[in-house]
């Protein structure tokens, strides 16, 4: 391990020259020992979406937990902008990466605007700035200032509150943005909109970004990389284009899923 | 002569002695949401501590009030005056719905906001008093509330031990036989009770946090 930190101090004075998320050889084991995550290589480059696809329980969530070290590796490591993830304040790390979990955990005693301008409060921007930043983030994710910003969570759609919690997670402009089944709640056509619209999003803010989903086309359509998990390991990474072609079993698994769909379609 | 008359004749000693029930009752209160809200904290952030805490809060809920003064009236400092020993021992008393109200209400905040709130980067801190704390408010108050109707009433038997208050008139009463005296302490204090619950009801409805 030591020798692995040597070697990336050397190299983290380019700052290009890493990737910005790097699993090496990261494992996760639970205090009983049971393993969670065994051995996982991986890496995201700048810029790049990696979709992390597979069952409920596969792990998927784990590895994106280890990037923000809201878990440590029990084995291995991972670096985030070539430092470990263990190195320095995990509060420091945490706040130059966006987070969204599926059931969004916006604040239900905050508005809409006091969600969103958290992160930069407790970071102490000055408020002419935090009251621009908001405006312009709720324009970003497709909601009206003037309608939402002295709203409650509970006052919102799911639709409308996934927006939110994005745009609560871009609040402090963080370089990577991890996305735990970002759009598991919400019901298929909706579902399709806000996906729509994150591409959309994904294309203008460059972002790194780990997305964590159980939804084969949810992978294929956001997804520079699809690595797909299963029982605690990578199986396989693909580009969406040679995903459909892969050939280990669990992969195949997924492709058939999509094909059934497909046929579905085709006119007789 | 019938109870009213009574009231009339007598008003100056009853509200003298309702403000000084209500001055027992509110400094015995103060003290133990000051203990209590920290504990009920420590009980929902440390496991291992919920049980001797909430244990020991049980306990000294278990011990008959009039034993409890007793048993104070020898302590150092508190014994030198009987309101010490009377407030010590009711905020005692109100420590246990307030502590284990606290831990329910930091305990039963949704999984996903706390998980929400570490994830972006808010401190332990940040966790307590931004999110968890606020959200508890209402179970919180409803811990006060219950330990404030609980505490107007033991605070009656604060009297016994010279503390003043309106238990005066019931002891008094009781000793004459003159339910008038009896029902002049009851009433007020069954009053207060009702006044408080009305009142901290309404506080707490006010805080109800918003749920999705």
């Amino acid at each position: 391990m030591s020798s692995e930190t040597k070697r990336t101090a050397g190299r983290s004075s380019l700052p290009d020259a890493h990737p910005v998320i790097e699993f090496r050889h990261a494992s996760y084991q639970l205090p009983d020992g049971r393993a969670l995550l065994r051995d996982l290589n991986l890496a995201v480059e700048r810029g790049e979406t990696l979709v992390l696809l597979g069952r409920s329980g596969a792990g998927k969530s784990t590895a994106l937990k280890l990037i923000n070290r809201m878990l440590e590796p029990s084995d291995g490591a991972v670096l985030v902008e070539g430092r470990s993830t263990l190195e320095g304040d995990p509060i420091e790390l945490r706040r130059r990466i966006g987070y969204v979990i599926q059931e969004v955990g916006l604040f239900p005693h905050f508005t809409v605007e006091q969600n969103i301008s958290l992160l930069p409060r407790l970071e102490h921007w000055p408020d002419e700035r935090i009251r621009a930043r908001v405006a312009e983030l709720l324009q970003l994710v497709g909601l009206s200032e003037a309608e939402f910003l002295h709203r409650y969570p509970h006052q919102l759609s799911g639709g409308q509150r996934q927006r939110v919690g994005v745009a609560r997670a871009l609040a402090a402009d963080p370089p990577i943005l991890l996305m735990d089944e970002p759009f598991g709640a919400l019901d298929p056509l909706t579902r399709a909109e806000v996906q729509c619209e994150f591409q959309d999003l994904q294309r203008r803010l460059k972002k790194t970004i780990v997305i964590v989903t159980h939804h084969v086309a949810e992978a294929l359509l956001l997804g520079d990389h699809i690595g797909v998990i299963d029982a605690g390991a990578l199986v396989g990474l693909h580009t969406p284009k040679d995903f459909m072609s892969a050939t280990e079993p669990v992969t195949a698994a997924y492709t058939a899923n999509v094909r059934m769909f497909e046929k579905l379609e085709a006119p007789e | 002569m019938n109870l009213l008359e009574y009231f009339a004749r007598h008003h100056r000693e009853i509200l003298q002695a309702t403000l000084e029930h209500v001055w027992l009752v509110g400094i015995a209160m103060l003290l133990a949401v000051a203990v209590g809200v920290p504990l009920g904290v420590l009980v929902a952030r440390q496991p291992w501590l919920a049980r001797p805490i909430l244990g020991g809060a049980n306990i000294a809920e278990t011990i008959p009030s009039l034993a409890l003064f007793g048993f104070l009236l020898p302590v150092p400092w508190l014994g030198d005056r009987a309101e010490r020993i009377a407030i010590a021992a009711l905020a005692l008393y109100a420590l246990l719905p307030i502590i284990r109200n606290t831990a329910a209400g930091i305990t039963g905040v949704d999984r996903a906001i706390r998980d929400a709130a570490r994830g972006m980067g808010m401190t332990e801190w940040q966790i307590l008093f931004q999110v968890e704390l606020p959200l508890s408010f209402s179970t919180m108050l409803a811990g006060i509330r219950v330990a404030t109707v609980l505490t107007v009433g033991i605070a009656t038997i604060a009297a016994a031990v010279g503390a003043g208050g309106l238990g005066e008139f019931i002891f008094r009463g009781l000793a004459m036989v003159n339910n008038q005296l009896i029902l002049a302490g009851a009433i007020p204090a069954a009053l207060l009770a009702l006044i408080a619950d009305f009142l901290l009801g309404v506080c707490e409805r006010r805080l109800q946090p918003a749920r999705s």
